[in-house]
C-alpha cells in the first residue's frame, strides 16, 4: 500500500498541475494586446494636422506651436523656486499645487506644469530650461484660425472622450479629435495617421529598448490639407450682416452644388475653443440656452418656408397640367376657406402666374394647390403626387451632404393627414392642407434647403447636392455623390414661367427697393408667421423674413437662402442681406452703402429680447427706427457676432 | 571493463529526463537574462555563461561520482553528513549574505551554498541509519534519533533564514514511513493541516462542528459489533479541539504580518474583494505577476525570447525560483505540461528504480532523493502557479544556481550509481 502511495500522489499532483496550468493558459488566457502589456510602451509620433483653405486658396486654418511646460517629478532636484516662478510667470503657490498633483499621478510619468506658453516665453525659457532637471518643454500643435468668421463650418476639435474611445480604437487618450463641423467630417483626412514606436519596459517603467526591434513600429502619415467651397469673403461679409440678427445663410453654386457661404447668427469666433481658455468660453457658449451660439441655424434650424415654397406648387401644377401660365384666381384681398375669409396683402384683383409670384399672391396659389387636387380622383393620390414633387427638391430629407449635422425638415403626406383626419375623401381635402399652398403649415425646411431649392430651380430642373469639400491636397473632389446631378421631377419647359416671376419680383415685385445694378436676380420673398409658447400661452412673435434668390437669371452663379428670425417682412432684412451677398460675390464690392450700413448696425436684439421681458408686447413694428442700434458700448464678443 | 558494464547497466532514462530539464532551464535562463547585447553565450559574466558553466562542472561531478565505488557513499555517509553539517555551522561566523540571507560561503569566483550539498549528505546519512542492522524503526527511541538527522540540519539552516530549504527536510521523513513508520504519525500530522486550514478559514466552531458530526455518522454507519473505543475517540477530539483553538492564537500572535498576507491570500481569507485586490499586488506581486505571465502564455507561448513580461522584468528571480515563469510565458501551455510530465515520470522512474533495489541502504536513500526532488517540484510549481504560498525554494535541475545544480547532480547520480551497482550488491 505504502509503495502505491507515493506513486498515487506523485500522479495525482502531476493532473492537480497540468489541471491549473489549463484553467490559466486555456481557459482564462488572455494575450497580451501590445497595447495593454505592462511591459511595453507606445511613443506616438504626431503629424501635422492639414490646413484648410478656403475656394479661392486663402487660409482658413492652419496650425500655431505651442508650448507646455512638463514635469517628471521623480527626477526633479532641489531647485530655486523663487527663481524657477517668475522664469515661467506663475506663483510659488500654483507651481508647489501642480508639482504635488503630478506627483500623485505619477512620480516616474510626465504631467503638464504649465499649459499652452507664448512664442515668446519658449524663447526666453528654452535656453534655461536645462538648469532644471525633471523639467522640459512639449511642442504641440494647436489649431489658428485665420478667419473670425465660420465657426459653424470650421468645427473645432477637442480632447477624445470615452464615447470616442470605445467607438474607435484608434484614438488614446489625450488626442485630439474633430468635434463639429469639416474637423469632425473630415477628421481621417485631415488627421492624417500617428506614427508608434514601441518600447520594452521593465517593472520600474524604465526603456530597456525598442520592441521587437521596431518590427510593430508605424511610420507617421501626415495629414491632409483640404480645400473647402467656402469663399472666405463672402462667409466674413455675411457674419458681418447678421450682426445682431438671428438666423441662417447658404448661399450655392448652383451648376456644381459647392456651398459658397453658411452663416449661421449668432455664432462666436472659431479661435475661441482654442488656447488656455477654451473650457471657459465654451461652457459660456454651450449654456447660452436662448440664441444657441452653437447651434447651427444655417443647417438645422427647421421652420416654414414661407412664400418661396409658392414657387414649388406653380411648378408642381404648371407639371400636373392643372394650370398653365395663363390660367387667372381671382384675389378678394383674400381667399375663402370655407366660410372664413384668409387675408393677402397682394392688392387683390386677378391673378396670373406671373404676378402671382411676384406680388406673392395667397389666393393664387390656394386656388392653384385646390385645382391640383381636382386633377385626381381622391385626395390622397393627390397628396402622394405633390408630396413626391416636393421630394424631388431635396426637401424633407438630409440632402447627403457632407455636413457634420443637419435635419431632414418635414414634407407632409398622405400617411400623416390620415393619422390626424383620418382616411378617406371625406376626411381631408386641399382646403384643409390649403397652408401647403402658400408655404405655411406641414412644410419644414432649413436654410440649407432652401438654397438647394433655389439652386433647383436656377438650374431649371436638377441640383447637385450641395457639399463642403473642394479639394484634398490640391486635386478635385470626384465623389460621385457630389458631381452627379439630382433631376426634380418637374420638366424643364415648366421653369422658365416661374423664373419670370421671379424675375419680376426685384423688378416690381416685393423686392423692388432692393434691386443690385447691373445684375438680373430672381428672388422670391417670404413672411413667414411664428409663434413661441411663453408661460404655456401659445404667442405670436413677429414673422420671420425669408428670401431666396439666384442671380443671373440666364447662367446662375450663386443661388442662396436667407432666413432671418423675427425680421418681420421678407424683402426686409432677409432680401437686404441676400441682395448685399450677391452683389458681393458677382462684383466683389458693394455699390449701395447706405444700404450696406443699414444691415451692418441695425440689429434684431430688441426684437429677441420682447418674449423674454416678461411684459407686453407688439409684434411687426414698422418702424425702422425700433431697430436701431444701441449705444456704442462693449459688446460680448460671441452673442453680437 | 567496468566502464563498459557502468554505461549498460545506467538508467538512461533518468539521464534523459535529467539533461532535458537542464537544457530547458538553461535556455530559459538565457531568454530571462537575455539583453539584447549580443554577449556569446560563453561570456561568464552573464548568468547563463555562469550556468553553463556550473552544467559543465556538473558533468565533471558526475563523472567523479561514477568513478567512486559504489560502497564509498554507504561507508563514507556519515563523514559526508558531519562535513556538511560543519558547513552549516560554519556559515553562522564565515557566511556571506545575500539578499538577507547568510546562505552562502564566499569562494572568490563563486558563492557556495552549503544547505544544498547538506540534502544530498543527509538522504545518505538517514538511509545509513535506517539501513543499520541496530536500527528499529518500530522503536520510539530509533524514530527519535532518525528524525533527529533530519532535524539537525533543518535548526541550523532556519536562522540563515532559509525556512524554504529547511522544510525540505521534512519531506524526508517520508523515507521514515516507507521503512516501518506507523501510518497514523502521518495520519495526525494531515489532520493538523487540516484543522489548521480549516480553523483559518472557517472558525473553531465549524471545526468543532463538523468533528462532531463526522463522530455521530461514524457511530450510526459503525458495525454493531464494533466496539467503541470511547477514550481515545473522546481524547483525539478535544485534542483537535484545543490545536483548533490554539491556532488562532498562533496565527494572530506569533505569526507575523507577512506570514499572515501570505496566508490569507493562499486561503482567500480576505472577503473584500478589494483588499484581496490589494494583497494580489503588494505581499502577492510575484505571485500575482508570474501567474498573470503565465496566462499571457497560452496554448503555445509567445516564443524564445519574446516573452515581453521576462522581458521587462515583471516576475522577480525570474532565472531563478521562479524559471517556470518564462517557460509558460514563452513555450506556453505545451512548455509547462512538458516539465510537468518531465519530473512525474522522473519520479515515477525513480521509485521503480528504488523499489528494485536489494540493498536496503540503496532503497532508502532512494527514496530520499525521490523525497527531496518532489518537495522542491511540488513546493515550487505550486507557488509560481498560484496553489501554494510562496516559499523561495529552486526548481531541480532548471532553476539558475550552482550549488543547487551541483546539489541536485550529486543527490540523483549518487543514487543512479547505486542503482547500476545494484546486481553485485550480493556477492
Amino acid at each position: 500500500m505504502k509503495k502505491i502511495l507515493l506513486s498515487s500522489i506523485i500522479i495525482i499532483i502531476g493532473i492537480t498541475f497540468i489541471g491549473r496550468l489549463s484553467y490559466l493558459q486555456i481557459f482564462s488566457f488572455s494575450p497580451d494586446q501590445v497595447l495593454e502589456d505592462p511591459a511595453i510602451k507606445a511613443i506616438y509620433d504626431y503629424p501635422e494636422r492639414g490646413y484648410i483653405y478656403d475656394r479661392n486658396g486663402k487660409l482658413l486654418v492652419g496650425n500655431d506651436p505651442a508650448y507646455d511646460v512638463m514635469v517628471i517629478p521623480r527626477e526633479v532636484k532641489p531647485l530655486d523656486t523663487l527663481e524657477f516662478c517668475s522664469l515661467l510667470d506663475i506663483d510659488i503657490e500654483k507651481f508647489r499645487k501642480q508639482l504635488r498633483r503630478a506627483r500623485i499621478y505619477s512620480p516616474r510619468l510626465p504631467s503638464v506644469l504649465v499649459h499652452q506658453l507664448s512664442k515668446e516665453d519658449y524663447a526666453r525659457l528654452q535656453e534655461k530650461m536645462r538648469r532644471y532637471p525633471g523639467f522640459y518643454i512639449q511642442k504641440r500643435s494647436l489649431r489658428y484660425y485665420d478667419m473670425k468668421a465660420g465657426a459653424n463650418v470650421l468645427g473645432y476639435i477637442s480632447e477624445v472622450n470615452e464615447r470616442d474611445l470605445r467607438k474607435n480604437p484608434y484614438y488614446v487618450q489625450g488626442e485630439l479629435t474633430g468635434r463639429t463641423g469639416v474637423e469632425k467630417v473630415y477628421e481621417d483626412t485631415l488627421r492624417g495617421r500617428k506614427g508608434v514606436q514601441y518600447i520594452q519596459k521593465d517593472r520600474f517603467n524604465r526603456d530597456i529598448g525598442k520592441y521587437k526591434d521596431g518590427l510593430l513600429d508605424v511610420q507617421p502619415v501626415q495629414g491632409k490639407e483640404i480645400s473647402l467651397t467656402i469663399d472666405k469673403d463672402l462667409q466674413e461679409y455675411g457674419e458681418l450682416l447678421m450682426n445682431g440678427k438671428w438666423g441662417g445663410v447658404v448661399a450655392i453654386e448652383p451648376t456644381s452644388g459647392e456651398i459658397l457661404t453658411m452663416i449661421s447668427g449668432p455664432t462666436y469666433d472659431p479661435s475661441l475653443l482654442v488656447g488656455r481658455k477654451r473650457s471657459a468660453n465654451y461652457s459660456k457658449l454651450h449654456y447660452d440656452s436662448i440664441s444657441k451660439p452653437t447651434f447651427d441655424r444655417s443647417i438645422s434650424f427647421e421652420k416654414s418656408p414661407g412664400s418661396p415654397f409658392k414657387a414649388i406648387n406653380a411648378l408642381i401644377a404648371l407639371q400636373e397640367g392643372a394650370i398653365t401660365p395663363s390660367t387667372t384666381f381671382t384675389c378678394y384681398h383674400g381667399f375663402y376657406i370655407g366660410r372664413n375669409k384668409k387675408g393677402c396683402h397682394c392688392g387683390g384683383g386677378t391673378r396670373r402666374l406671373n404676378d402671382g409670384i411676384y406680388k406673392s399672391c395667397n389666393a393664387y396659389f390656394v386656388g392653384a394647390y385646390k385645382k391640383l387636387f381636382e386633377q385626381f380622383d381622391s385626395n390622397a393620390k393627390a397628396m402622394d403626387v405633390w408630396e413626391k414633387h416636393v421630394r424631388s427638391f431635396g426637401l424633407g430629407s438630409y440632402l447627403g451632404s457632407d455636413l457634420h449635422t443637419g435635419r431632414p425638415g418635414s414634407v407632409p403626406s398622405t400617411a400623416l393627414y390620415n393619422k390626424w383626419y383620418g382616411e378617406g375623401d371625406s376626411r381631408w381635402s386641399a382646403v384643409t392642407t390649403y397652408s401647403n399652398a402658400i408655404g405655411q403649415g406641414e412644410v419644414n425646411v432649413t436654410p440649407i434647403q432652401l438654397a438647394n431649392m433655389t439652386a433647383a430651380i436656377a438650374n431649371r430642373g436638377f441640383y447637385y447636392t450641395p457639399h463642403i469639400l473642394k479639394k484634398v491636397d490640391g486635386e478635385d473632389i470626384s465623389d460621385p455623390k457630389f458631381v452627379k446631378p439630382k433631376y426634380t421631377t418637374i420638366d424643364k419647359r415648366h421653369f422658365e414661367p416661374v423664373i419670370q416671376g421671379m424675375a419680376e419680383v426685384y423688378k416690381r415685385g416685393t423686392a423692388q427697393y432692393i434691386q443690385v445694378p447691373d445684375i438680373e436676380i430672381a428672388g422670391k420673398t417670404g413672411t413667414v408667421e411664428n409663434f413661441m409658447v411663453i408661460d404655456t400661452v401659445r404667442t405670436q412673435l413677429t414673422d420671420n423674413s425669408v428670401f431666396v434668390a439666384f442671380a443671373p437669371v440666364d447662367k446662375p452663379k450663386i443661388a442662396i437662402a436667407v432666413y432671418i428670425q423675427n425680421g418681420y417682412y421678407g424683402a426686409r432684412y432677409a432680401g437686404h442681406i441676400a441682395s448685399l451677398l450677391i452683389e458681393k460675390y458677382l462684383k466683389g464690392e458693394i455699390t449701395r452703402k447706405d444700404l450696406e450700413k443699414r444691415m451692418l448696425e441695425r440689429t434684431l436684439e430688441s426684437e429677441y429680447a420682447k418674449p423674454y421681458s416678461g411684459e407686453e408686447f407688439k409684434i411687426n413694428e414698422y418702424d425702422w427706427s425700433k431697430h436701431a442700434i444701441k449705444p456704442e458700448k462693449e459688446k460680448d464678443t460671441i452673442s453680437s457676432r | 571493463m567496468v566502464g563498459k558494464s557502468l554505461l549498460k547497466r545506467l538508467d538512461w532514462l533518468s539521464v534523459f529526463i535529467y539533461l532535458a530539464l537542464l537544457a530547458i532551464g538553461w535556455v530559459n535562463i538565457y531568454s530571462s537574462t537575455f539583453t539584447d547585447t549580443d554577449a556569446s553565450i560563453f561570456d561568464f559574466g552573464t548568468l547563463h555563461g555562469k550556468q553553463l558553466f556550473f552544467i559543465g562542472a556538473s558533468f565533471v561531478s558526475i563523472i567523479i561520482i561514477m568513478a567512486l565505488e559504489a560502497g564509498f557513499y554507504e561507508r563514507f555517509s556519515s563523514l559526508l553528513y558531519v562535513i556538511a553539517m560543519v558547513l552549516l555551522l560554519g556559515l553562522f561566523p564565515f557566511g556571506k549574505t545575500i539578499a538577507g540571507a547568510t546562505s552562502w560561503y564566499d569562494l572568490g569566483f563563486i558563492n557556495l551554498q552549503p544547505s544544498e550539498l547538506a540534502k544530498a549528505a543527509t538522504a545518505l546519512a538517514l538511509a545509513k541509519y535506517l539501513s543499520d542492522i541496530q536500527t528499529d524503526i518500530k522503536r520510539r527511541k530509533d524514530q527519535l534519533y532518525a528524525f533527529l538527522v533530519l532535524l539537525i540540519p533543518a535548526i541550523l539552516i532556519v536562522p540563515q533564514p532559509d525556512p524554504g530549504s529547511a522544510m525540505v527536510f521534512f519531506a524526508m521523513a517520508f523515507v521514515i514511513f516507507r521503512e516501518g513508520l506507523p501510518l497514523y504519525y502521518l495520519g495526525i500530522f494531515l489532520l493538523a493541516i487540516l484543522i489548521f486550514v480549516a480553523t483559518l478559514m472557517f472558525g473553531t466552531i465549524w471545526v468543532g462542528i463538523s468533528l462532531a458530526l463526522l463522530i455521530i455518522l461514524f457511530l450510526l454507519l459503525k458495525k454493531k459489533t464494533f466496539k467503541v473505543p470511547i477514550f481515545p475517540m473522546a481524547s483525539v477530539v478535544v485534542v483537535a479541539i484545543l490545536f483548533s483553538l490554539s491556532v488562532n492564537f498562533v496565527f494572530n500572535n506569533v505569526f507575523e504580518q507577512r506570514h499572515r498576507d501570505r496566508f490569507s491570500l493562499w486561503l482567500r481569507l480576505e472577503k473584500d474583494p478589494a483588499k484581496l485586490e490589494k494583497i494580489r499586488k503588494t505581499i502577492g506581486y510575484n505571485t500575482y505577476q508570474s501567474e498573470k505571465a503565465i496566462e499571457s502564455g497560452g496554448f503555445f507561448g509567445k516564443g524564445f525570447l519574446e516573452g515581453t513580461r521576462t522581458k521587462g522584468d515583471f516576475v522577480p528571480e525570474q532565472h531563478s525560483d521562479y524559471i517556470f515563469t518564462t517557460i509558460g510565458e514563452e513555450w506556453g501551455f505545451v512548455g509547462t505540461t512538458t516539465v510537468v510530465l518531465l519530473f512525474t515520470l522522473l519520479l515515477l522512474r525513480l521509485v521503480y528504480l528504488a523499489e528494485r533495489q536489494k540493498n536496503p541502504f540503496s532503497r532508502m536513500y532512494g527514496y530520499g532523493v525521490i523525497s527531496i526532488l518532489f518537495v522542491h517540484y511540488f513546493v515550487n510549481i505550486g507557488m509560481v502557479i498560484g496553489l501554494l504560498p510562496t516559499v523561495g525554494i529552486p526548481l531541480p535541475f532548471s532553476s539558475y544556481g550552482g550549488s543547487s545544480m551541483l546539489g541536485f547532480t550529486a543527490l540523483l547520480f549518487i543514487f543512479l550509481k547505486l542503482d547500476s551497482n545494484r546486481l553485485k550488491e550480493g556477492f
